[in-house]
């Protein structure tokens, strides 16, 4: 066996940061410095910190550099392996060589994520090494299917796909089902626009899910089962397909799994892009060849699913928790978490924070911990103003509300959800109306048209916030969009419709003032909104003199000397109509917010 | 593959309706997009109406009706590049290509598509071309990485 692991992170963002380079450098220079045998070389899923990327991280010295660029691998082979020194200026930062010493990292609990950054996903062999399908092993020796629904009931496990069911519930109701043929299907239809955590566990971890249908098939009596993933994820599906090769090789999965006539095998299905596709009932439609539109629910999948089959499905997340209760034993899972939501949570943090990444932490965990200690807040000089969680589905909540615990319960008494585990900071520079026409913009052009109040309902709110935007809204627009979000939330057809007036109603309830200012004072307080936009006017830090302002400017207005910052905008001449603005290639053009 | 070769693939689905979209994404994946006899031909081997097959080629956005270009953009417009400027950046590949949102340039080159999330948020803005993706972008940038592929191009042809 090899001494040391030098584990390079190849998620999709390292990897477009130049990972797949650094990896093939340092290939080359661990071989001429005939360190071949005492260094194996792993490509690993997502380690967390994508902002820091490309990632890399020596094993057993628990060392994690950042940013590495290829040139860096002949000083790390050269200082690090060969010379036992670390290379301090490629640290996180100073004195923090283990991911522990980063508050980042030591303020996660990885459960789920616990192999993602760890292992080789390429090869079964990693996975089998830290207990890989010993908890399959156990569900088909030691456990009835009973049992195992039992355990996952007790475990507290909720779905981690948006709604929070109980995972055993589910499985029970599947179990309990008539009919012969029943199927497990995977949801990996990750379509919330800031959700990425399904892609790091299919990058990073594929056997656990497979594992997890697995166990999951053996209790309700599936034979077969299918993962539903989006096209957009061209690495997570040639990982899974990887993986379900070498299962089957192991026997993990086929007719006859550990000799207990246990049969079970996988099929994958490609999304062909439909965020409506993540609905349960317009998944197995789209799975079924059809247009992905959904149906009124009873019957649910549980009873008539797939091809009217009884039919299990759970999120990607959700089935990588399973096989973590069958190894760890219910009382362990359920010890982390709150009253109500057991487990861990993985996040995708984005937006205006420092360290945009993926992470996990037990539920119930703070709002302030999860942005501030490990996201580390805002970027310098901005104040934090809303946290936007759950996607087009979920809210926005103030920073008044960071000391709110993450769990199902309290997210939605503020009117947001805990959904897939999306996580946008917006800072002061956000407009929360654009914000909300932003979700009604999505969900109204991905709306499958099938009921009314979700195709013509979103479509007419969105309309009135347009109206807001552009500086034409009155206060009655208010009364009508609250009223009109009432109507689509009690009476659209499914979750998509349902939930698509919730990022209007949260950004009504915690950030009306901004309303009022469109529409009473006709200014937009953030200068998002082009429409109230009263002065433009250039950062001097920012502007690199291309003269790009000056030569869209219709009035003479922006001027200055090509190659000497900062231009400027004279304001006696500017009619403010935003040319310069869209054309500055910099960001440099500021729009004011008016008086 | 030749027209023979992908009608023999498609033949092979003969009776399957519930493998539609499977079919409709190879032949996707050989022609660059969905040509409307090509409709025809995959409703009559799989046994179902023209109609359906229309209607599934309409209903999800990754499936094209006209020829895609040598490179497709797909600029991502979700959440977190939204709000770090997304917009500025469509501005600035509709400028430089002379492309809107669906085509494709006069020269073949490129095709603009803008998607839902691209799911790297953590490097909004992104966008991906083809199959690479490129984040942390800003309009100088991303006409940079235009820049390449189009000299690429260049010397190749």
């Amino acid at each position: 066996m090899s001494a040391r692991e030098l584990l390079v992170c190849s998620g999709t963002a390292c990897r477009s940061a130049g990972a797949v380079e650094v990896h093939r450098r340092l290939a080359t220079a661990v071989a001429e410095s005939g360190l071949q045998d005492e260094v194996l070389l792993v490509e690993t899923g997502c380690m967390g910190p994508c902002a820091k990327g490309p990632v890399l991280r020596v094993m057993p010295d628990d060392v994690l550099y950042t940013e590495v660029r290829p040139e860096d691998a002949d000083e790390i082979v050269r200082e690090h392996l060969v010379g036992g020194r670390v290379v301090r200026r490629l640290l996180w930062a100073e004195e923090a060589v283990s991911p522990s010493d980063l508050p980042f990292f030591a303020h996660q609990r990885k459960n789920v994520l616990a192999n993602s950054g760890a292992i080789d996903p390429g090869r079964i062999d990693s996975y089998e090494a830290r207990g890989g399908y010993d908890a399959l092993k156990r569900a088909l020796t030691e456990m009835t299917p009973e049992g195992i629904i039992e355990a996952v009931t007790e475990s507290g496990l909720r779905g981690r796909g948006g709604a929070g069911f109980p995972t055993g519930r589910k499985w029970r109701f599947t179990y309990d089902a008539p009919g012969e043929t029943k199927y497990v299907v995977c949801n990996a239809d990750e379509g919330d626009p800031g959700a990425f955590m399904d892609r790091a566990i299919l990058e990073g971890d594929p056997h656990a899910v497979i594992e997890g249908m697995a166990i999951a098939a053996r209790a309700i009596g599936a034979e077969r089962g299918y993962v539903y993933v989006r096209a957009e994820y061209p690495l997570a599906i040639s990982r899974l397909k990887v993986a379900l090769e070498q299962a089957r090789e192991r026997a993990w999965l086929g007719a006859d799994v550990l000799g207990t006539g246990f049969a079970f095998d996988i099929e994958v299905r490609i999304g062909a892009g439909a965020f409506v596709c993540g609905e349960e009932t317009a998944l197995l439609a789209s799975i079924e060849g059809r247009r992905g539109a959904p149906r009124p629910r009873p019957p649910f999948p549980a009873q008539s699913g797939l091809y009217g089959r009884p039919t299990l499905i759970n999120n990607v997340e959700t089935l990588a928790n399973v096989r973590t209760i069958l190894r760890d034993g219910v009382e362990v899972y359920s010890a982390v978490g709150t009253e109500s939501s057991k487990g861990t949570k993985v996040f995708a943090l984005a937006g205006q924070v420092r360290h945009t990444g993926l992470v996990e932490v037990p539920i119930g965990t703070t709002l302030r911990e999860l942005v501030f200690d490990i996201g580390g807040g805002v970027p310098a000089g901005r104040e934090l103003k809303a946290i936007q969680i759950g996607g087009p589905s979920g809210g926005c909540l103030p920073a008044e509300l960071l000391d709110v615990p993450i769990d199902y319960e309290s997210l939605t008494e503020h009117g947001a959800i805990m959904g897939s585990g999306g996580v946008i900071v917006l800072d002061d520079t956000a407009c929360m109306v654009s914000v909300a026409r932003f979700f009604l913009d999505f969900t109204a052009s991905e709306s499958c048209g099938k009921c009314v109040p979700c195709r013509v309902g979103i479509p007419t709110m969105r309309d009135i916030l347009v109206r807001i935007t552009d500086g034409e809204g009155t206060l009655e627009d208010l009364d009508r969009l609250k009223e009109l979000a009432g109507l689509v939330k009690s009476t659209a057809l499914c979750g998509l419709g349902q939930t698509a007036p919730n990022p209007v109603l949260s950004t009504l309830r915690h950030f009306e003032d901004e309303y009022l200012a469109h529409i009473e004072d006709r200014i937009c307080p953030s200068g998002v909104c082009e429409a109230l936009a009263s002065s433009y006017a250039i950062d001097p830090e920012a502007c690199r003199a291309c003269d790009q302002c000056a030569k869209v400017c219709p009035t003479g207005a922006a001027r200055g000397t090509p190659g000497e910052p900062p231009y400027a905008i004279d304001q006696a001449l500017c009619i403010r109509c935003g040319a310069c603005f869209k054309a500055c290639p910099f960001g440099a053009v500021m729009r004011g917010a008016g008086s | 593959m030749s027209t023979s070769a992908l009608s023999e693939r498609i033949a092979a689905y003969a009776g399957r309706p519930e493998d539609l979209i499977q079919v409709l994404q190879l032949v996707q994946e050989e022609l660059g997009y969905v040509p409307e006899e090509m409709e025809e031909r995959v409703a009559d081997a799989l046994g179902v109406s023209i109609g359906r097959v229309h209607g599934v080629v309409t209903f999800y956005h990754l499936f094209r009706t006209h020829p895609a270009g040598r490179h497709t953009i797909r600029l991502c417009l979700g959440t977190a590049c939204h709000v770090l400027g997304a917009d500025r950046i469509l501005a600035a590949i509709e400028e430089a290509l002379r492309v809107s949102v669906g085509d494709t340039t006069d020269d073949g080159l490129f095709s603009l598509d803008v998607v839902r999330c691209l799911g790297t948020c953590s490097l909004a803005p992104v966008m991906m071309v083809d199959e690479d993706v490129y984040g942390r972008l800003t309009p100088e940038r991303v006409l940079g990485v235009l820049r390449t592929y189009a000299k690429r191009e260049g010397r190749s042809g």
